[in-house]
């Protein structure tokens, strides 16, 4: 198993957070994790991005020009990373704000309405952990358990008391997660 | 743990004695982790925020005078401002610690990732005729295990060493396992350890003097000399790099660091598209693996040195190859990093190709 | 009657404009940010000074780094700390010339602070800004040579230790005593009152440039809202309780 994902959103939406939590959970699963953010002054308020890949075995690049997976949560990444995703890859995304919905006909493309269900939650703080719990519902890469551990890990102890409700956030996402169009298994 | 975070926890578990430094992105996080890890109240490590690079290095060269594990850590221009620091540091012949997390340059340059002070690492880097050890980590868990691997290193020669890297590596995380902790030196140990180290004058002993003036120019050539019989054993006993695929390689890839980590992805879709590539990465890059490449080139048709730069360590490689086969460099610059497939372009375009 | 849009905006009514000399680059400083405020003032400064021509300035190594993209006047970029050295090369040269540095707190009062003093000491005929906001911003908040004892940042996470990182220093009160220096104020630009204050030293300070009195220095009590981790107005009422009784305003020195 080697999976390359790239998360992509505006500073803020937790595009960072999700990614550590991903990775955390790796570990927890006994996988080979790399998580690389990009950084530097594009992160105050503008766009932030990370590279994470899970994988069985050493992992060479941690900077990539194809992904697997793009989970994508905004215009400007859509523009950006649409076109990185290996065909028969996945692209996953918040239609939250998207004016140009995917094209690409050649690869798995799902939404996910996070912002919406986080703003219905009364938490935009889970807005990262429904998108998180869509993709997982997507590619069941790390089991439950190790997720809330890889949380358990991320989330500083004093606000371990909100891990029910990112829980509960995660659940949501698997359930709301859905597909907009589908590559044959030919 | 993100590869700047790896450098702190791993200097407090090997007993380092004190961190002296200045905030520089992209290598800050290394010494705020020390602040928030407070070693001084658990190993009586001691970390201090200097006035600037130039203090830093000066309070480095204090405390490895008294035969401490000493270190800073910076970026390129912070760097550039110890040049003099180390070079006295060489001079004097103490153990130090320096970690460079470079980003682009000249100038003040850009913040991201870039691998362009290798000359100023690899040949030296301030004035005189001296060498620093250099250390090139392409993961966050050697950015760990080199820590205490520079510090065994600068003791065992009484060298300055160094380990670049930079804000790739720094602010990846990966999996790290971190080496259970070592105490610390006691005065007592370190009086046996290293006798030359400024501890106070026992009755037993001479006085002992840190300093690299000599104004005699036959006795500083004959010092010199000896500095350079240093190197020559390094060279001997020290060389350290990791190859990838090599065994049938029939054209190669040079490169370390972050870039090793992009080439060693180039490497696989190579051999996905039938071409046999192979990687080696130098891990020390003073002592360069000189004869290791020299050994490659005998088998290969051409090789490609890959570096965030315009081609410094190409020259090395060159040097190695000497007429062999072709050498070409490829690499992005100012802070653009390859992909792994324009790595692929550049190997077909340069090497196969050209 | 009705008044519309079109009928206040006209010429009789005009009651501010931005200074000519401000270029239309978007700032890049954060909300609440005093830089913005300064960099303004030295533009309408040089602006009714009528000097665009014969100023040059230096920015230093800090959050304003980017400051020539915002004032229409000869730039010179100095390394971190090294304004001041720069700033004397070009006035020994250039005597004819309105020459100024700008720099923050780490810039001038820890890896600089030797440039800063001997440039005073040598009273260099140069205006000397002193952008005070007690942390370094631009790196994302570590600790200044300025930094209040107990004060939080990013390399004092568990507050400024006296004990290991010195008191907060106070470098214009140390450059007040030296001979160099004719005239040093330590101004703030949190209201409109003390930003009409600022205003007025700094057309005394490029006024006693032309008159080769030597160096005048002109500290401004900051704010950093990011670094700081305040809102904008958390950050003024904190910069009042907090940097004004160990940086009191007014003038230490003017002769
Ligand atoms: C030689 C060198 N060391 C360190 C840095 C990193 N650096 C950039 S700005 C800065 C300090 C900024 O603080 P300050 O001068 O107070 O200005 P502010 O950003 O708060 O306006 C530092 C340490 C550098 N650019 N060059
Ligand atoms: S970080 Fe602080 S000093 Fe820098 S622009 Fe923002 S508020 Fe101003």
């Amino acid at each position: 198993m080697n999976e390359e994902i790239i998360i992509a959103g505006f500073g803020g939406q937790g595009v960072l957070s999700m990614g550590k939590i991903l990775a955390y959970s790796g570990v927890m699963q006994d996988m080979e994790v790399s998580w690389m953010p990009s950084y530097g002054p594009e992160m105050r308020g503008g766009t932030a991005n990370v590279t994470v890949i899970l994988s069985d075995s050493r992992i060479s690049s941690p900077i990539l020009k194809k992904y697997d997976t793009a989970i994508i949560l905004n215009q400007q990444s859509m523009d950006k990373f649409e076109k990185s995703i290996k065909p028969g890859g996945l692209l996953l995304y918040d239609g939250n704000g998207i004016t140009r919905h995917p094209e690409r006909t050649d690869i798995n493309i799902c939404r996910v309405d996070a912002a919406e269900e986080a703003s219905k939650m009364n938490s935009s703080k889970t807005f990262n952990m429904i998108v998180l719990g869509a993709y997982l519902k997507l590619r069941p890469i790390v089991t439950m358990d190790n997720v809330m551990e890889g949380l358990k890990k991320s989330l500083p102890e004093r606000h371990h008391h909100l891990l029910p409700l990112n829980r509960d956030a995660i659940v949501r996402g698997t359930e709301i997660v859905k597909s907009v169009h589908e590559v044959s298994a030919s | 743990m993100k590869g700047n975070e790896a450098i702190a926890e791993a200097a407090i578990r090997c007993g380092v004695d004190g961190y002296f430094g200045y905030p520089i992105t992209p290598q800050s996080e290394i010494m705020e982790t020390l602040m928030l890890l407070r070693p001084w109240e658990t190993t009586g490590m001691v970390v201090l925020q200097a006035e600037s690079e130039i203090a830093s290095i000066n309070m480095v060269y204090g405390g490895a005078g008294c035969g401490k594990k000493v270190m800073t850590t910076s970026s390129s221009p912070g760097v550039s401002l110890m040049q003099e620091g180390l070079t006295y540091l060489a001079g004097a012949e103490l153990p130090c610690v320096v970690v460079n997390v470079v980003r682009g340059g000249p100038g003040l340059g850009t913040i991201q990732p870039a691998q362009s002070d290798y000359f100023q690492s690899t040949k030296g880097g301030g004035h005189g005729d001296y060498n620093l050890i250099v250390l090139a980590p392409s993961s966050v868990q050697e950015m760990a295990d080199f820590v205490e691997l520079a510090f065994d290193l600068a003791f065992k020669y009484r060298n300055p060493a160094m380990i670049l890297t930079d804000g790739m590596i720094g602010q990846m995380m990966e999996k790290v396992e971190m080496k259970p902790f070592k105490p610390r030196w006691t005065n007592e140990e370190i009086e046996q350890l290293s006798p030359w180290s400024t501890t106070g004058k026992s009755a037993a002993r001479e006085r002992n003097i840190i300093t690299s003036v000599e104004l005699d120019p036959l006795a500083f050539e004959t010092f010199n000399k000896k500095l350079q019989a240093k190197y020559r054993k390094m060279e001997q006993e020290e060389v350290r790099f990791e190859t990838f695929e090599c065994d049938d390689a029939e054209y190669l890839l040079v490169a370390y660091g972050s870039s090793a980590r992009i080439c060693q992805k180039s490497v696989q879709l190579l051999r996905a598209k039938g071409i046999k590539a192979g990687l080696l990465r130098p891990i020390t890059l003073f002592p360069f693996p000189t004869k290791q490449i020299a050994e490659l080139a005998g088998q290969v048709k051409g090789i490609l040195s890959v570096e965030l730069s315009a081609g410094q360590m190409v020259e090395d490689v060159r040097l190695a190859v000497n007429g062999k086969v072709k050498v070409e460099h490829y690499g992005r610059m100012g802070g653009m990093v390859h992909s792994p497939e324009e790595v692929v372009e550049a190997l077909e375009k340069k090497i196969i190709g050209g | 009657m009705s008044i519309e849009i079109k009928d206040i905006i006209k010429p009789e009514n005009l009651v501010y404009q931005k200074s000519s000399l401000l270029t239309d680059r978007v700032m890049h400083y954060c909300p609440g940010c005093s830089h913005g405020v300064v960099n303004r003032l030295i533009a309408e400064v040089i602006e009714e000074l009528g000097i665009q021509n014969e100023t040059i300035g230096v920015t230093p190594v800090g959050c304003s780094v980017l400051l020539y993209n915002y004032i229409d006047v000869d730039w010179h970029e100095a390394a971190h700390g090294r304004a001041p050295a720069v700033g004397t090369g070009i006035k020994r040269l250039r005597p004819d010339r309105y020459v100024f540095t700008y720099q923050g707190d780490g810039d001038l009062a820890a890896i600089g602070t030797a440039e800063t003093i001997h440039a005073c000491n040598r009273g260099e005929n140069i205006v000397m800004i002193f952008i005070n906001n007690g942390i370094y911003g631009m790196t994302g908040g570590q600790m200044a040579p300025t930094t209040l004892q107990g004060m939080n940042t990013s390399t004092s996470p568990f507050g400024r230790d006296l004990a290991r990182d010195g008191n907060p220093l106070k470098m214009t009160e140390i450059v007040a005593q030296l001979p160099g220096t004719c005239y040093v104020t330590r101004q703030a630009v949190h209201t409109a009152a003390a930003v009409r204050k600022t205003k007025k030293a700094l057309f005394k300070a490029f006024e006693n440039q032309k008159l080769n009195k030597g160096t005048s220095f002109v500290e401004v009590v900051s704010t950093c809202s990011s670094g700081w981790k305040l809102t904008p107005v958390q950050s003024n009422k904190w910069m009042e309780e907090n940097m004004f009784p160990y940086y009191p305003l007014g003038d230490l020195k003017d002769k």
